[in-house]
């Protein structure tokens, strides 16, 4: 008898939910937002259809202020598994010059990325997006659906979900709704990171520590990753060994000092840590419940 | 993030590698709010060294600020998600739970205890490997636990952990957990179907036997919950089953390659091994196990793989397959257990849509054999089910399905059910067995087809569904085209919905229900002439638009046309030949459409007729010139 390991099992487990969505929607798209939770899910898309592509293209909405090495590595990835890459910038925030800098990370998160999205599902018709979201992340995380139905305005109704019974997901819908698909929901933070090490998946270089050009700001140690930061009076640029937990626009996403250089010492370095992944994340600080308001509106 | 190990500090590798072994149990955790259930996963997590600093700075915010545990942390605040939630002080839908320890990786489902979300217990059990039955030591079992027990037990969940919480409150009292435990155990033989009951006394607020042995309760020697949770066996017995593998998704890459790729949902398969394709029974033998990372020399149940085969066989999404020496029944009739989940109750005789496995099918669900009271596990008559009910029904499909008794099978024996038109999930169920009507009662193959009935008649059989309010001149325009078409030496039939009420219907009122099953068995008439090649004529209020759908579902969309006469209430209600409306208004008559039961408007009607602008001898003309357009007839 085969015991197969957790990992086996959630791998299994995610493939299943890709294929059911491929074999039942009209035409699904997988956002990919570089990061490492989109590398292990683009690994799984990669095994659930081989030795076919991923029938599907992947999607990036692109804030136009992510770290430049992210978008490197997003064209490599996507030119090395010749796969479909569609690129998706909010033009009209763009025109109005949109900006963490000068309009406050909420207004940018939601101009450039909420309503960015919305567009791009809108003008693609995408009746099915893949999001890289784990239910361990937060707490409306966790009470939210491998298949999560949207209205035909992107709202999310947490009172009115389908019931997810055995593996018999239900991925009907009207004309003009759409799913959100999470096949990612039960993995954790350490399942993502046992599973790049022992699948050897590419991340962007961004999470291993290296030294970086960073000020010191409010607590967190922001990247001047290009000449569009403006320096406070008093703060001075200094080159130091810093990685990234999360990636994101880089205004808005705080490194850590740290020497790990390598994945075992990145996974040492998250046991041994004393505070949780999305910390580093400016938009979940407002409010305890935040992050299900934001997921209402159409936030992933 | 995880519970602490000396090696994550001083070898990591070494760490990294032990943690690859890890398996994986997932448990659903049952009780009410008051039994402390959430109080308990957060301890768990507490414990397991899961929470870091910034949430316990939020937690400690949040227990002075909502808790209910005074100056100490409030470990619920952890679990309650959702913030209408936080505010009620109660757990509305199921949340899932990650840690892990040194030994496996846990995903926990968080339900809520309450009568009114049974569904959403269902949904959390349905799962998991085990399930944990919280009790309130100083209340004993409840109504609540018999309920818990019922669902879990039916939902084929074998391992149980009877926590008899709150011991603090007892004293620690050994003589209040024995009777707890005796009494349970009394209670889960009658129910049958348990294999296996832990019981552990405890008191998660304090901490007692959750994670650490109680200094208080000496008298108890047996595992600490979470030691339990470690050594737990895990229902490997899947793979020792035979061999059943949905196929989700036909893989053709190119010319060359045809994988079926499926989750396997029992038993094992090598290259090599003998199987069979279900339904159509054709036989093939397994080439090679095909996965990104090379050809496996074997594959078991829980994972996701691709086949391909020897032979080149017709397969598609929705079949099943077998090991050869030991396929799956195939058939089309069950009696199953079903639970509803749908706000609007489970009509019998309307039409929904069923997924199990990969397959999906339309379904016709009984009147309930009867409904089992939940609380008291008593069987009661029943005309429909409603939210959160259980009933025992017959069930009805379109074409056959491969399955396995649930008793027998999880992943092949259970199914859930969609509404057609809002695509909800309203039910699930787990089929008992297969109906022997279904399999002794085989379809006929008949000498003379369909089309050889139509030909010699010179023109194509088509549905001509008038749909519209009572008076609204559904049955005159179909009269006057019934005339018309008998003229131009056409072979017709028309159905009146008056005229079918007075014999084949008569037994039916004009309830939902009623209504329902009076479509159904026109439908059923309908399809008749259209295999006897007739063009007919169905004049039909048939308010409802499931029961339209249902009509569609049988003839085929290019063989059901709807023609919606479209005159509004006020215009039908004036002209009322029969009287109608006037007794509806008096109250005389129940259930009038349009009065004081609704009318859906077609969505997809062929043919719209606006009586206020079309006379019915104008209408008549229009579709005749339509079913020219259609080809069903020659011009």
């Amino acid at each position: 008898m085969t015991t197969l390991t957790h990992l086996q099992r959630l791998e299994a487990e995610s493939i299943h939910i890709m294929r059911e969505v491929v074999a039942e929607a009209d035409n699904p798209v997988m956002l990919y937002s570089i990061g490492k939770d989109s590398a292990v899910m683009l690994h799984l898309a990669l095994k659930a259809f081989y030795p076919a592509k991923p029938p599907f293209p992947l999607m990036h909405i692109d804030t136009t202020w992510k770290f430049r090495e992210m978008i490197k590595f997003r064209d490599e990835v996507a030119a090395r598994n010749g796969l479909d890459l569609i690129v998706h910038i909010n033009e009209e925030g763009v025109r109005q010059g949109i900006g963490p800098f000068s309009h406050g990370s909420a207004l940018h998160t939601d101009i450039m990325k909420t309503q960015a999205l919305k567009q791009a599902l809108d003008k693609y018709k995408f009746d099915a997006a893949f999001g890289g979201a784990r239910r361990d992340e937060e707490k409306s995380r966790a009470k939210e659906r491998i298949f999560s139905f949207r209205t035909a305005d992107h709202r999310w109704d947490p009172k009115n979900q389908r019931p997810e019974l055995w593996r018999l997901y239900n991925a009907r819908k009207a004309k003009g709704e759409s799913i959100r698909v999470f096949p990612l929901s039960n993995w954790t933070e350490l399942d993502i990171w046992q599973y790049i090490h022992l699948e050897k998946i590419d991340i962007v270089p961004l999470y291993f520590a290296a030294k970086r050009p960073v000020v010191e700001r409010d607590g967190t140690l922001i990247m001047v990753d290009d000449e569009r930061m403006p320096l406070r009076p008093g703060e001075t640029v200094e080159e130091k060994m810093v990685r990234f937990r999360t990636l994101g626009c880089y205004p808005l996403t705080g490194g850590v000092a740290s020497e790990a250089a390598t994945l075992p010492e990145i996974i040492q370095e998250m046991l041994l840590t004393t505070t949780s992944e999305r910390q580093g994340r400016v938009i979940d600080h407002d409010q305890a419940a935040s992050m299900e308001k934001k997921k209402q509106e159409g936030y992933f | 993030m995880a519970h602490k190990s000396e090696l994550i500090a001083s070898d990591i590798e070494g760490y990294l590698k032990a943690q690859e072994e890890k398996s994986l149990l997932r448990f659903i955790t049952c009780g009410s709010v008051d039994d402390g259930k959430s109080t308990l996963i957060g301890r768990l997590l507490y414990e397991s060294k899961l929470i870091f600093e910034d949430q316990l700075s939020v937690l400690e915010a949040d227990s002075k600020k909502v808790g209910t545990q005074g100056d100490k942390l409030d470990f619920a605040l952890l679990v309650d998600g959702l913030a209408s939630e936080r505010e009620q002080g109660i757990t509305i839908d199921v949340a899932y739970r990650f840690f892990s320890t040194e030994k496996r990786k846990f995903i926990v489902a968080d339900t809520p205890g309450h009568e009114q979300y049974t569904r959403n217990m269902a949904t959390g059990a349905s799962t998991a490997d085990l399930a944990i039955l919280l009790i309130d030591a100083r209340k004993g079992i409840l109504t609540q636990t018999k309920r818990h027990s019922f669902i879990v037990s039916r939902l084929g969940i074998e391992n149980i952990v009877l926590a008899v919480n709150k011991m603090d409150l007892v004293d620690y009292s050994q003589q209040v957990f024995a009777d707890i435990e005796i009494a349970y155990r009394a209670f889960a033989r009658a129910l049958g179907g348990i294999e296996h009951i832990a019981a552990i006394p405890m008191s998660a607020l304090e901490g007692d036997n959750v994670v650490e042995n109680s200094a208080n309760m000496d008298w108890y020697t047996g595992p600490t919950l979470l030691d339990h949770l470690e050594a737990v066996g895990i229902r490997d017995a899947a793979q020792s089953k035979a061999f059943r593998m949905p196929v989700q998704w036909v893989n053709r890459p190119n010319l060359d390659f045809r994988g079926f790729a499926g989750f396997i949902a029992s038993g094992a398969i090598r290259p090599g091994d003998r199987i069979k394709v279900l339904p159509s029974a054709k036989e093939s033998t397994v080439k090679a196990i095909v996965t990104m990372d090379g050809d496996l020399e074997e594959a078991v149940a829980g994972q996701s793989v691709t086949l391909t085969l020897k032979d080149e066989i017709d397969i598609s999404r929705g079949d099943m397959i077998c090991t050869a020496g030991d396929p799956a029944e195939v058939a089309n009739q069950f009696e199953t257990t079903i639970l509803w989940m749908a706000d609007e109750p489970m009509f019998p005789g309307r039409p929904y849509l069923l997924k199990i496995g990969t397959s999906m099918v339309n379904a016709t669900i009984t009147r309930p054999k009867y409904r089992v009271d939940v609380n008291t596990l008593a069987q009661e008559a029943a005309h429909e089910l409603a939210l959160n009910e259980v009933g025992i029904c017959n069930i009805s499909l379109d074409r056959a399905i491969p399955f396995d008794a649930y008793d027998d099978n999880r992943e092949t024996g259970g199914f859930i059910l969609i509404d057609k038109i809002s695509n909800s999930t309203v039910g699930m169920g787990m089929i008992h067995f297969a109906l022997r009507r279904s399999s002794n009662v085989h379809w006929q193959a008949l000498d003379v087809d369909r089309s050889t009935r139509a030909s010699i008649k010179g023109q194509k059989p088509v549905v001509l569904w008038f749909t519209g309010l009572s008076g609204s001149g559904k049955s005159t325009i179909a009269n006057i085209v019934d005339r018309k078409l008998i003229a131009r030496g056409a072979h017709t039939m028309l159905l009146d919905g008056d005229n079918v009420r007075h014999g084949l219907n008569k037994d039916l009122g004009f309830t939902d229900a009623d209504r329902v099953e009076n479509i159904r068995r026109v439908a059923e008439v309908a399809k008749l002439m259209t295999d006897a090649g007739l063009i007919t004529l169905v004049s039909f209020i048939s308010p409802f638009r499931a029961e339209r759908r249902l009509a569609r579902d049988l003839m085929g969309e290019d063989e059901f046309k709807v023609i919606h006469v479209d005159t509004p209430l006020e215009v039908a209600e004036q002209r009322d030949a029969k009287g109608l409306y006037k007794k509806a208004r008096a109250g005389q008559i129940k259930n009038f459409t349009g009065i004081d039961s609704p009318y859906e408007r077609p969505e997809n009607a062929a043919i719209t007729i606006d009586t206020t602008k079309t006379s019915p001898e104008q209408a008549a003309d229009e579709i005749v010139r339509q079913l020219e357009a259609w080809g069903k007839i020659t011009s």
